[in-house]
């Protein structure tokens, strides 16, 4: 124990007056947290909208003011020339047209079919679903406050109309910041405990100071515990401070038990310093470790799911994500904060965890050897 | 016996580091490797601080086998290695303090022994190591190294890099080492560092050539020996002494040339031709044979019989 003890504060004596560690565990984190969250938001203000009304008719004014009060829209173009709209969609100086053809409102009137079109750049897929998504919610709240008003005016009974009113459960706002926040911070969270223990491992190797150490009676399992057990702190300590920074930024919800999260994390992060201690195991210098760890992470963390769902990767993917640390705690974070799961929600997850995290564990162990 | 090596080899791939070396040290001596870079000394002593397993061979110290019971043998040396190896972003203090406590002892405990060397560190204890002169960075090394009190010193090219006059001081502390019962073994590309050895195995390629009180070694040299001197340049007389009849060998040494001969009965005809040259800044004079002459007559006739001066001995500068 007085070993280990004294290994411990050796380690944290180095890790703090490394002047770049403070940095890396304050200051990069916090530009992430708000550059990143803001850059990978989905949200969309702002949509460029080309209007072709080639009625005039109170239903499509009526609609074209819809779009015009909208906040997501931004009319760019307005005229009767369906060509002039379409130019402008290829020239990219708008995202979306609407066309309302001659008859819409006469259609409308007479209770028959409705004729609008709609043409989304679609470059960008998600950003097209989320356009549509827009469009259509306008479309469908213009259609259900436009008959009530009609059928009192004409008398005609029509089918009662069946209304969908979505409720958005768990993020009622439709707030993307909230749910990319907790990507980037499994991210974070990730990155420090991964790479700074490898880093710090091979750093050890490059030095040359295990040559000495290895002569005294510090024994193997005492010196992994020393090298891991600090940045299994830090990247703990890194999930509390971003989770305060949401909180103050962006009103981070913490719907379910913190303890919970902390509890998932503790283990999560034993698979992730197993990862990073096996990366140094497998390389000789700082530099084949970042190519490596580079390699491994950005497999990862687009694999996790923190930009697209997993469900919708193609089944193949969703098999690979089985191995990949980062999409069990991505999924859990936002299970846990957002919508309030409890253990039992998760204990798949968490058995699964506690499973990775020990056979990552043994293998990096047995692959670091203190004897050559 | 502390230490008993027989028949060890290792190789690094086609590399052949050791070759069947084998030799005893003493209770209590201050034993020396001498041998040129590249000779297998760092082998050697990584292997007898139980960090390399031999290919072959077998390496006992203190009774202990190196390789089945490294544990053992760990807890009663002291390793120097060739490389500085403690932490250099703590301090002098730290770095002690740390070495102490993980061989489960104090500095206080064993502070009668170390304190000959870190008296010379002690104005510096709160200075990073990484920021030490290469001579205090050799003092730290070796007061961490002793502050567990090893029975067994091992000290890998403790000097190279080192001033002279911290050199100097070294050696004087290695010897206030001695004289407390640890067995000291030591190796160094520095000849004259030899001489201040109770005994020294001479290696050269992986292999032993010699083991022999330092002493001693240079009386075993038959052969008489010569130099050649001048106020000038003497390297332009070496061809001219290699082609003369009665000569075995001659090479350069330091700023002058040393020369054998094959019989005593050649030495006025050689010092007759000297005195034709017209040089009269050349001297001629029998002198005692050195170790290093010793070591480098051996490390010919291992290879070819007439290679000049060389093999990777460093020469002291400031003879």
């Amino acid at each position: 124990m007085r070993i280990l003890y004294t290994l411990l504060i050796k380690e944290f004596k180095q890790i703090f007056r490394n002047r770049f560690m403070i940095p890396v565990i304050f200051v990069v984190p916090l530009v992430q947290m708000i550059i990143l969250t803001y850059a990978a938001s989905l949200e969309m203000k702002d949509i460029k909208l080309a209007l072709v009304d080639q009625d005039h008719s109170t239903a499509s004014r009526f609609l074209t003011s819809a779009f015009d009060g909208s906040p997501y829209f931004k009319i760019m173009f307005r005229s009767e020339d369906e060509r002039e709209a379409l130019r402008l969609l290829h020239r990219d100086r708008v995202d979306v047209i609407l066309q309302m053809k001659k008859g819409f409102g006469q259609e409308l009137y007479r209770e028959g079919p409705m004729d609008l079109q709609l043409l989304i750049n679609a470059i960008n897929a998600t950003e097209a679903g989320l356009v549509r998504a827009y469009c259509t919610r306008i479309i469908t709240g213009f259609n259900s406050q436009i008959r009530p008003e009609w059928k009192a005016g004409g008398g005609l009974s029509g089918n009662p109309a069946v209304e969908i009113i979505p409720a958005f459960w768990y993020n009622p706002e439709f707030d993307y910041k909230i749910y990319m926040f907790c990507g980037i911070l499994v991210i974070l969270v990730t990155l420090i405990g991964m790479l700074l223990t490898a880093l710090n491992l091979v750093r050890e190797k490059e030095m040359g100071t295990t040559e000495q150490i290895n002569v005294t009676p510090i024994r193997k399992y005492q010196f992994i515990i020393a090298k891991l057990l600090p940045f299994w702190i830090i990247a703990l300590f890194e999930l509390g401070f971003g989770l305060v920074v949401g909180r103050l930024l962006y009103d981070l919800p913490v719907v379910g038990s913190l303890w919970l999260l902390f509890l998932f994390a503790a283990v999560y992060l034993f698979a992730v310093l197993g990862i990073g201690l096996f990366l140094s195991t497998i390389s000789g210098t700082q530099q084949q470790m970042m190519f490596v760890a580079f390699f491994f992470m950005v497999t990862f963390i687009l694999m996790s799911g923190v930009f697209t769902p997993t469900e919708s990767m193609p089944g193949w993917a969703q098999q690979i994500n089985v191995i990949n640390p980062v999409a069990y705690f991505m999924r859990v974070i936002r299970m846990v904060l957002l919508k309030g799961s409890d253990f039992r929600d998760i204990s798949r997850d968490f058995y699964s965890m506690i499973g990775y995290a020990s056979v990552i564990l043994t293998l990096a162990v047995t692959n670091y050897r203190k004897t050559t | 016996m502390p230490v008993i090596l027989q028949q060890v080899s290792k190789s690094f791939g086609d590399v052949r580091a050791l070759n069947e070396v084998g030799f005893q040290v003493g209770d209590g001596e201050l034993f020396g490797l001498i041998g040129p870079d590249g000779a297998g000394k760092s082998t050697l002593f990584r292997i007898i601080a139980s960090l390399l397993i031999p290919d072959a061979g077998s390496c006992m110290v203190l009774g202990f086998d190196v390789v089945k019971q490294y544990r053992e043998v760990r807890k009663l040396i002291g390793y120097m290695p060739g490389r500085f190896s403690l932490y250099m972003d703590l301090s002098v203090e730290e770095n002690l303090n740390f070495y102490a406590t993980v061989f489960g002892t104090t500095v206080r405990e064993n502070h009668d022994l170390v304190r000959e060397v870190y008296r010379h560190i002690e104005p510096f204890r709160k200075r990073p190591a990484g920021k030490l002169s290469g001579g205090m960075k050799q003092k730290l090394a070796l007061s961490c190294a002793l502050i567990h009190r090893p029975r067994i010193l091992l000290l890998d090219e403790p000097t190279t890099g080192v001033d002279a006059v911290s050199r100097r001081e070294f050696w004087e502390m290695l010897e206030k080492i001695r004289r407390e019962g640890i067995t000291i073994l030591v190796s160094t590309p520095y000849m004259d560092e030899a001489e201040l050895c109770d005994r020294v195995a001479l290696m050269q390629k992986g292999g032993i050539l010699e083991v022999a009180d330092p002493a001693e070694m240079s009386t075993r040299e038959e052969v008489p020996l010569f130099a050649l001197r001048s106020s000038s340049e003497v390297y332009p007389y070496l061809e001219r002494i290699r082609k003369q009849e009665g000569c075995q060998s001659a090479w350069l040494f330091g700023d002058e040339l040393h020369v054998t001969l094959k019989s005593k009965e050649y030495e006025p005809l050689i010092r007759e031709e000297i005195g034709r040259w017209k040089e009269p800044s050349l001297e001629w004079v029998a002198i005692a044979p050195s170790i290093e002459d010793r070591f480098m007559r051996l490390i010919r006739q291992e290879q070819e019989p007439d290679s000049g001066h060389g093999a990777g001995i460093k020469y002291r500068t400031d003879r």
